[in-house]
C-alpha cells in the first residue's frame, strides 16, 4: 500500500465515523421528538385492562379503540366527550380562517401596490398587534363583547380571531404581493382597469399560494388557541376543543388513556395539515419572523 | 389644490376597516387596560376612582408576583438557551448533505403544529414522577429501564428553589461587594420550571432549527469554499465564517422565542398550573386567575401592562429596525 492510498483510506475512515456520529445525533433527537407521539398513540390503543402508568412504554396487546370512543362520546353522568367541542372548533376555525384570509389579502394588496402617504407608518403599527400579550386587551375585550352580545358565542370568537389575525395575514400577503412585478398592475391601469378590477382579474388569480400559506397559518393558530377561547366561552356547549381537552385532562374521573386519546383527537386536524401541506406550513412560519 | 384621485380614496377605504379595528382593539384596548391599572376596580362592577401607581406598588411587593418575575426570567433564559443551542446544532448537522434530511426536518418541526394544551397534557404524564413506593412512571420509568435511575427526580412536583444562601461563602462575598440582595430566594430558581422548559423546548426547538437552516442555506457556497482553499478546518469555517453571518437569524430567533416565553400561559395551564409554592407560576397565569376568577380587575390590568411593557421593550426596536431596513431595500 502506498502512502497515498493509506492516507485515502484513513480519511475515508475519519469521514465515515464522523458521518456515523452525525446520524446518531440526528436519530437521537428524532427519538426525543417522537417520544411523546409514541406514548400518545400506544396509550390510546391499549385496552382499559392493560392501561397502567407503570407499563406506559409497553406496546399494546392489540388494536383497541375504546379510549378514543370514550374520549369522543364521553361517559354519561361522568364526563362529556369531545365530539361537540371538536365540531365547535370546526365551526369556529373554518369561517374565521376564510374571513381573515380575505381581509389580509385586501390589506396586503393596498399596502404593496397602492401605497399612500402614511402607509409605511401604518404597516408597523398594524404589525405590533401580532406580538402583544393578549392579556393586555382581554379585560376591555370581555366588556365589549358582552355589550354587543357576542360574549360566550362562537361568532364572538370568530370576530376576535379575524381582528387579531389582521397583522399576520396582512404581513404575509403584503410580502407575497410585493414579490409580484408591479408592471402587472401598471399595465392593467393603462388598460383602464380600476383598483377593484386589478385585484379581481390580475392579483387574485395569482394569489393561491399566498392564500394557502395564510389559511394554514390561521387554521393552525385558531384551532390551537386557548387563551381567547377560555376567556370568552364559559359554557361547555360552546367551548372549542382546546378548552374542553384541558377540562378533560384536569378532571379526576377521566382515565389518563382517555386523556391521551383526547389529546390526539385535538391535535389531529393540524397534524394532518402539517403532514400534507408541510411545505406551505414552513413558509408561514418563516413569514412569522417578519422577513419572508 | 391637487385633484383627488378616487382610486386613492378607494385604496384608503379598503384598508380603513382593518386600520380602525386595530386602532380600537389593539391600541384603544391597551389604553383602557393601562387606565384600568390606575383605578380602584377590584370587583365585578367597575370602579374608576384613580389611585395612581398604587396597584403597581402593591403588585411589585406581592410575593407571588415576585416569584412570577423570577420564574419568567429563569424560564426565558433556559428556554432561549436550549432552543438556540439545539436548533443551531440540528441545523448544522442537517446541512451536511444528510440522507433523509426531509424526514428528519419534518420530525423536528411537527410539534409546532400542535397546541400548547396538547403538549402540556402529554408532557404532564411523561414527567409524572410516580408515587414514592409504588414505582416510577413516565420518563423516570424510562431512566429506570435504561439503568439511569440516578437521573430520576420529582420534575414539576419538586418545590425546591435554588438560591445563594446569605450565610454561604458566595453569599457573604456578595454582601461584602454590596450585592447581598442577590443572595435571596427572589433571585433563585425553582427547579420545577425545568419541566416546563423541557416541554416548551420540545415544541419550539424545531422552529429554531428551521430558521437556522434557512440561514445556512442562504450562505453562498463560494464563501466556505474560499475558506477551505485557504486551509481552514470545518470547525474554523463554522466559527469564523458561518456564525457571524447567522447573527441576524439569532437575533430574530431571540426576539420571537423571547416574546413567546414572556407570554407563556397555555402550557403552564395544561401541564402544571402554578405548582407547589408557585414554583411554575408565571405572570400570565397570575393575571388570568386574579382577573377572571378573583375579579381583581385593576391588579390584573397592572400585570397585563407589565407584561406588555416587557414584550414592547423586545419587539418595538425590532419592528422599527426590520421595517426600516426593508424600506431601504
Amino acid at each position: 500500500m502506498t502512502m497515498q492510498t493509506r492516507k485515502l483510506i484513513g480519511s475515508f475512515r475519519g469521514v465515515r465515523w464522523s458521518r456515523l456520529l452525525i446520524y446518531a445525533v440526528l436519530t437521537a433527537f428524532a427519538l426525543f421528538y417522537l417520544m411523546p407521539v409514541y406514548v400518545l398513540i400506544v396509550t390510546g390503543m391499549k385496552s382499559f385492562a392493560e392501561v397502567s402508568l407503570y407499563r406506559m412504554w409497553n406496546l399494546p396487546s392489540g388494536l383497541h379503540f375504546d379510549s378514543y370512543v370514550r374520549a369522543w362520546f364521553g361517559s354519561p353522568g361522568e364526563f362529556r366527550g369531545l365530539s361537540l367541542n371538536f365540531m365547535n372548533s370546526v365551526y369556529l376555525t373554518v369561517p374565521a380562517t376564510l374571513i381573515s384570509a380575505m381581509l389580509g389579502s385586501m390589506n396586503g394588496y393596498v399596502l404593496s401596490k397602492w401605497k399612500f402617504r402614511g402607509s409605511d407608518v401604518l404597516f408597523p403599527l398594524l404589525l405590533f398587534g401580532m406580538f402583544i400579550p393578549y392579556q393586555s386587551i382581554l379585560i376591555p375585550l370581555m366588556q365589549t363583547l358582552s355589550k354587543i352580545g357576542l360574549y360566550g358565542t362562537i361568532p364572538g370568537l370568530i370576530f376576535i380571531h379575524v381582528v387579531y389575525g389582521i397583522p399576520i395575514t396582512t404581513l404575509i400577503f403584503r410580502n407575497y404581493y410585493a414579490a409580484l412585478p408591479t408592471e402587472l398592475v401598471e399595465a392593467a391601469k393603462i388598460d383602464g382597469a380600476t383598483i377593484f378590477g386589478i385585484y379581481r382579474h390580475v392579483l387574485f388569480p395569482l394569489s393561491m399560494p399566498g392564500f394557502v400559506v395564510v389559511m394554514i397559518w390561521q387554521f393552525t393558530s385558531i384551532w390551537n388557541d386557548f387563551l381567547f377561547a377560555v376567556t370568552v366561552t364559559g359554557n361547555p356547549e360552546v367551548q372549542p376543543i382546546t378548552v374542553a381537552l384541558n377540562n378533560l385532562a384536569g378532571s379526576f374521573v377521566v382515565e389518563w388513556n382517555v386523556q391521551m386519546a383526547g389529546a390526539l383527537l385535538a391535535a389531529l386536524p393540524t397534524l394532518l395539515v402539517y403532514i400534507f401541506l408541510g411545505r406551505y406550513f414552513m413558509r408561514g412560519l418563516m413569514a412569522g419572523s417578519l422577513k419572508g | 389644490m391637487r385633484r383627488l384621485n378616487w382610486e386613492r380614496v378607494a385604496s384608503v377605504l379598503l384598508i380603513a376597516p382593518s386600520a380602525l379595528a386595530i386602532a380600537i382593539f389593539v391600541y384603544g384596548f391597551i389604553g383602557f387596560t393601562g387606565f384600568a391599572s390606575l383605578t380602584k376596580w377590584d370587583q365585578l362592577l367597575p370602579d374608576f376612582t384613580l389611585v395612581g401607581l398604587h396597584n403597581y406598588q402593591k403588585l411589585f411587593a406581592h410575593p407571588r408576583f415576585q416569584i412570577d418575575l423570577r420564574n419568567t426570567i429563569v424560564f426565558t433564559v433556559l428556554f432561549l438557551g436550549s432552543c438556540l443551542v439545539i436548533g443551531f446544532l440540528l441545523a448544522v448537522l442537517l446541512d451536511q448533505r444528510i440522507r433523509g434530511e426531509g424526514l428528519f426536518r419534518s420530525i423536528y418541526l411537527f410539534p409546532m403544529a400542535i397546541s400548547f394544551i396538547v403538549t402540556g397534557v402529554v408532557w404532564r404524564w411523561l414527567l409524572n414522577p410516580g408515587i414514592a413506593g409504588a414505582g416510577s412512571t413516565g420518563v423516570n420509568l424510562l431512566f429506570d429501564k435504561a439503568g439511569l435511575g440516578f437521573l430520576k427526580w420529582g420534575w414539576f412536583t419538586d418545590p425546591t428553589v435554588l438560591y445563594i444562601h446569605p450565610e454561604s461563602g458566595v453569599g457573604q462575598l456578595l454582601q461584602r461587594v454590596g450585592l447581598g440582595a442577590l443572595a435571596n430566594p427572589n433571585f433563585g430558581m425553582s427547579v420545577g420550571i425545568i419541566s416546563v422548559v423541557l416541554a416548551a423546548t420540545w415544541q419550539m426547538s424545531g422552529y429554531t432549527m428551521a430558521l437556522y437552516l434557512a440561514g445556512l442555506r442562504a450562505i453562498p457556497d463560494e464563501l466556505r469554499e474560499a475558506a477551505r482553499v485557504d486551509g481552514a478546518t470545518e470547525l474554523k469555517i463554522l466559527r469564523h465564517v458561518v456564525l457571524p453571518l447567522l447573527k441576524p437569524i439569532t437575533l430574530s430567533a431571540i426576539i420571537i422565542l423571547g416574546h413567546i416565553s414572556l407570554k407563556i400561559y397555555d402550557l403552564v395551564v395544561a401541564m402544571t398550573g402554578p405548582g407547589p409554592g408557585f414554583s411554575t407560576d408565571v405572570p400570565a397565569y397570575f393575571m388570568w386567575e386574579t382577573t377572571f376568577e378573583g375579579n381583581h380587575f385593576s391588579r390584573g390590568a397592572s400585570i397585563a401592562t407589565v407584561l406588555l411593557l416587557m414584550v414592547a421593550v423586545l419587539i418595538v426596536p425590532y419592528l422599527v429596525y426590520s421595517t426600516r431596513t426593508e424600506a431601504e431595500l
